[in-house]
């Protein structure tokens, strides 16, 4: 059932980029329908009254997203329906390589990264009608941003899908090449088409990285089905060759630090439902490829590898958040924060992976589930603000945080649900974010029962520096929310926004904000829902996830720690109605409304209201080191002995130490062997000859 | 029963919360050789702000007027959960100390988002160092936390405050090294010297004054108590985790009444010493806030270290 479920989801994400083909200006369907105004003059006229151009342009724009909406509700109809059935569906298909059907199966691991793509898809199909409005009349077609999206839905699903490598790399090269065509949808800007290019060269890489781990578990497995793998016993040195392939391919897709500098490049240069759909699903489909390889297809696992995804995973949030805390553009500053998320998901992970190698299946299990907790709250935020992020750019054309402003006032319901969005990913009681990072604290706190002391000073450092992660998210997403919504509009275009006018692009953010509180106030029941998924895993279901009864969550036992956030909200609401209902209602003056402050000095503008830059100074100046800032001050100077100052000109650029430290270096080197390589092509034919001739002898020496 | 006595709690905890600031304000104006106002005094502030008519400057949204309901609100519920008088309460099980942290951050983050709402300079550079501040004291804070519960093995505080009490009069480095770092914090949080000077509208040197400098009548009302709740808040901490002794672990008249003396007189103490401290430190410098937080880090982390090298040797 689960299994057919998820066929309809990924036939309706290809039919919808076929539908987007054809709805396309030399489509199919437009010349289907002259073709058949033509055959049938009586019904001309008839037609003609209800095909207003119009009309056909807006069918155009929304059948592909119906159908994206379609392939996202069954998404999540299969995902809880492994979920909930528990066990693996399985199923062959005819296709692929003449010795090697496609084999696929479902699983609830599968089953629950089905419900983490169709939550978001099904926000982004509804947003995206009305946020293509604009595409229409530019200068690319919407059929190709509609094929492309179906196709890299459709990857997507089939990676979650796949039983055996051989498709699992097909799926895995359809989603990444497919969002690579997304990402350069705009290829007007040089921008976009550098993000594109770099994006595929990493994708590509890690890919090969992919196979290569593959590869090591089918050559010790005989076979390219993932059953054939499981079986596989490779040496200790050899699985740790695979994991560490596996940790570089999973973890270049998924963003982690010091692979990570594609990322901020490629998400925004999209436009904003695909990025919340490439930052909010499809990196969690890498942590799902990254979980399937390490505890599902390796047979054993070593503390040693869950140090390193700790280590690497500690680094990646705190340095993602760190550099999105000094980004202005917006759609940036959330991508360098998909990079602090995933972050904390593998610091999970690492957790996980410690644990479960020490003996200790509990706690393992207990991190594996913060992980999984994880990546789908950060879907559901992420994209909700991708989305919030989106509905201004659609508005007001604007990406910089540093001309936004008082949008509050302007776009009142946006602003709402993105407050939701902030108060989640700042890791804030009630919302979800809070949750996942709790779980998360509780994993780490229970260090005491590992015997290597060096362990056990480890995580708690490690949970440390997690701390230090969310107090700067909120820090970060303060800033974002305050200096976009609030205060004095900051240039003149974002004072005359207005509210998004068409109804999807307030339903889909509002869906997502919907799942946001619920899963803050409610988490119990969708852990216990993952009881079916961590028992084949780590062979170990959370015994006492709700031994208070399912409005608690205590991870460990009622002893240890727990938690009510529906107490919590329920909590929070009645003391501050009761507070207002004592003040105001009753006796309370009304407010009346003045100027604020000047100190007497009159005329406050906007542009004396802190800015962007000002507001992340102290962070820049404290973590200096982290950053690698260029500050430039140019006076121009006048009279006689160039005294006077006319005009002054601040530039001002916090630049990623990846780009110097990894990217630059690398991409050189590729250049200087390939300059080497090219001496080899002198361009004269006899010296070709020669190489032709000396490799035939080469080879006939060989064979004989 | 048990909740009644949890409710009740709470409101002796909101209600003493202003008598605590008179103290320390009472004790700082002797030690400076001031004539003190009564100990009474900040009720009156109280109950003359919510007289006022309260004024809204005119680019304020919502968010500046809801702020103060739900960092009172938050404050208030961060009390609930902290044993002031008794242990084995229900309401300690709603959170634990990890969620108590969270509380503070979501009142916070609302104080500040209500400092940018109103779209001037203060309000941005009082929300900016603000943030900055309380993200270097917050690991600091969770890291003195984790030395606590690795010990307790458990995050609960009433459970935590349980294992002191059981394991008697011990004299733990870790525990040492901790509390040091959670004074520090707690200083830096509460916005008092050498941090933040809560007597001072220098404009310059604000923080926290600067968030809220647009408020009036009862909203800042509201805030101040919310404040003067927060700072009783850390006192109890410290004083209940490190010295729960005295504490009621049931719930008779004796042992309640008993539990209300010993937790007043340990505040008296660590207020006498908060006042001292402002009295003899002058106020540091923004930027040399962080080397004094990442010591509160240092000490935790060492607090940390020293329970895992010399405490939890197996």
């Amino acid at each position: 059932m689960s299994l057919f479920l998820a066929g309809i989801s990924v036939a309706a994400a290809l039919l919808s980029g076929l539908a987007a083909l054809a709805a396309g200006p030399d489509g199919l369907l437009r010349h289907g329908m002259l073709w058949w105004m033509k055959k049938a003059p009586f019904r001309r006229t008839r037609t003609n009254e209800r095909l207003t151009p119009g009309r056909f342009s807006r069918f155009a724009r929304t059948a592909p997203f119906l159908l994206l909406g379609a392939s996202g509700s069954f998404a999540v109809l299969a995902g809880i329906a492994a979920l909930l059935g528990g066990g693996t569906r399985t199923a062959t298909l005819p296709f692929g390589l003449p010795w090697l059907d496609w084999h696929l199966a479902l699983d609830p691991l599968g089953g629950f990264f089905f419900c983490v793509l169709g939550i978001p898809l099904i926000a982004a199909s509804l947003f995206g009608p009305g946020y293509v409005r604009e595409f229409e009349h530019g200068k690319h077609t919407l059929s190709v941003l509609g094929l492309f999206t179906g196709l890299f839905v459709a990857g997507m699903e089939l990676v979650l899908l796949a039983d055996d490598a051989f498709l699992f790399m097909i799926a895995w090269e359809v989603m990444s090449v497919a969002s690579y065509f997304l990402v350069a949808y705009q290829h007007e800007h040089a921008t976009s088409r550098r993000a594109a290019f770099l994006y595929l060269l990493m994708a590509e890489i890690g890919a090969i990285a992919i196979i290569l781990a593959f590869g090591v578990l089918a050559g010790f497995g005989g076979g390219l089905t993932f059953e054939a793998m499981r079986a596989a016993a490779p040496s200790p040195l050899w699985a740790s060759v695979a994991f560490v392939l596996a940790l570089a391919g999973f973890g270049m897709k998924a963003g982690l630090v010091p692979l990570h500098a594609w990322l901020p490049e490629a998400h925004p240069a999209a436009p904003s439902h695909i990025s919340a759909l490439m930052s909010g699903v499809m990196l969690k489909i890498a942590v799902y490829g990254f979980i399937r390889f390490a505890f599902d297809l390796l047979p054993s696992l070593f503390w040693q590898w869950g140090v390193l995804v700790l280590l690497i995973g500690s680094a990646s949030a705190v340095l993602g958040i760190l550099y999105a805390l000094q980004q202005q553009n917006l759609k940036r500053l959330l991508a360098y924060s998909s990079v602090e998320n995933v972050g904390i998901v593998f610091t999970a992970l690492g957790l996980s992976l410690i644990f479960q190698s020490s003996g200790n299946s509990q706690l393992g299990t207990l991190g594996l589930v913060a992980a999984l907790l994880h990546s789908l709250n950060h879907a559901l935020f992420k994209s909700l603000l991708f989305l919030g992020a989106g509905a201004i750019l659609h508005q007001t054309h604007e990406h910089s945080l540093e001309n936004m402003g008082g949008l509050i006032h302007r776009m009142p319901k946006v602003a709402a649900l993105f407050l939701i969005g902030t108060l989640s990913i700042a890791a804030l009681p009630p919302f979800n974010g809070f949750v996942s990072e709790w779980l998360i604290f509780q994993t780490a706190l229970q260090a005491g029962s590992i015997q290597s002391g060096v362990l056990r000073s480890l995580i708690p450092t490690a949970s440390a520096v997690l701390a230090l992660t969310s107090a700067l998210a909120a820090t970060c997403f303060v800033k974002v929310y305050g200096i976009a919504f609030l205060g004095l509009p900051r240039s003149r275009h974002i004072a005359r926004a207005r509210e998004a006018r068409h109804p999807g692009m307030l339903a889909g953010p509002v869906l997502l904000a919907a799942c946001c509180v619920l899963f803050g106030v409610l988490p119990t029941p969708l852990i216990n829902a993952l009881g079916t998924l961590t028992q084949p895993l780590t062979g170990f279901v959370l015994p006492n996830i709700s031994a208070l009864g399912w409005l608690w969550l205590t991870p460990v036992s009622p002893e240890v720690a727990s938690y009510s956030p529906a107490l919590v909200l329920l909590g929070t609401v009645a003391v501050g109605w009761l507070c207002y209902y004592l003040l105001y209602r009753r006796t309370g003056l009304e407010p009346r409304r003045a100027e604020p402050w000047d100190c007497g000095f009159g005329g406050l503008t906007a542009r004396t209201q802190y800015t962007s830059g000002a507001f992340s100074m102290p962070i820049r100046r404290i973590f200096e080191p982290v950053f690698d800032t260029r500050e430039t001050i140019e006076e121009q100077t006048d009279g006689p002995a160039k005294t006077r100052v006319t005009g002054l000109r601040y530039q001002f650029q916090v630049l990623d130490r990846a780009w110097q430290v990894l990217y630059e270096p690398s991409g050189k080197a590729v250049t200087r062997l390939a300059r080497w390589v090219g001496r080899l092509q002198a361009g004269n034919i006899r010296t070709y000859l020669g190489y032709s001739f000396f490799t035939l002898i080469v080879l006939l020496w060989v064979v004989s | 029963m048990a909740w009644l006595m949890a409710i009740l709690q709470t409101l002796l905890f909101i209600g003493l919360a202003p008598l605590l600031s008179g103290w320390i304000k009472r004790v700082k104006c002797r030690l400076q050789n001031r004539k003190a106002p009564s100990l009474f005094q900040p009720y009156r502030d109280l109950r003359k702000l919510y007289r006022k008519q309260p004024i809204v400057p005119h680019p304020a949204s919502w968010i500046f007027r809801a702020a103060p309901y739900i960092v009172f609100a938050s404050t208030v519920l961060a009390a609930a959960i902290v044993p002031l008088v008794a242990i084995n309460l229900p309401t300690a099980r709603i959170a634990d100390v990890i969620v108590l942290v969270g509380f503070f951050a979501l009142g916070r983050t609302f104080l500040v988002l209500a400092g940018m709402d109103i779209g001037t300079a203060f309000g941005g550079m009082g929300s900016s160092r603000e943030m900055t501040i309380s993200s270097l004291a917050e690991p600091a804070m969770l890291m003195a936390v984790f030395t606590l519960a690795m010990s307790a093995h458990t995050t609960n505080l009433s459970q935590a405050m349980n294992f002191v009490l059981d394991s008697g009069l011990v004299l733990r480095p870790s525990f040492v090294f901790a509390m040091g770092g959670l004074i520090l914090v707690t200083i830096a949080e509460t916005g008092r010297i050498p941090v933040d000077n809560p007597a001072t509208h220098l404009e310059l040197t604000m923080i926290h004054e600067a968030m809220i400098l647009e408020y009036s009548g009862r909203w800042l009302a509201l805030i101040e108590w919310a404040s003067q709740i927060k700072l009783m808040l850390y006192g109890v901490l410290i004083a209940n985790i490190f010295f729960p002794w005295g504490i009621a672990q049931t719930f008779t008249l004796n042992a309640l009444a008993s539990g209300l003396g010993t937790i007043a007189l340990k505040l008296a103490v660590l207020a006498v010493m908060l006042a001292l401290s402002e009295v003899l430190f002058a106020k540091m410098r923004i930027f040399r806030v962080q080397e004094y937080l990442s010591f509160a880090y240092l000490l935790s982390v060492l607090g940390l270290l020293s329970h895992i090298i010399l405490e939890a040797a197996r």
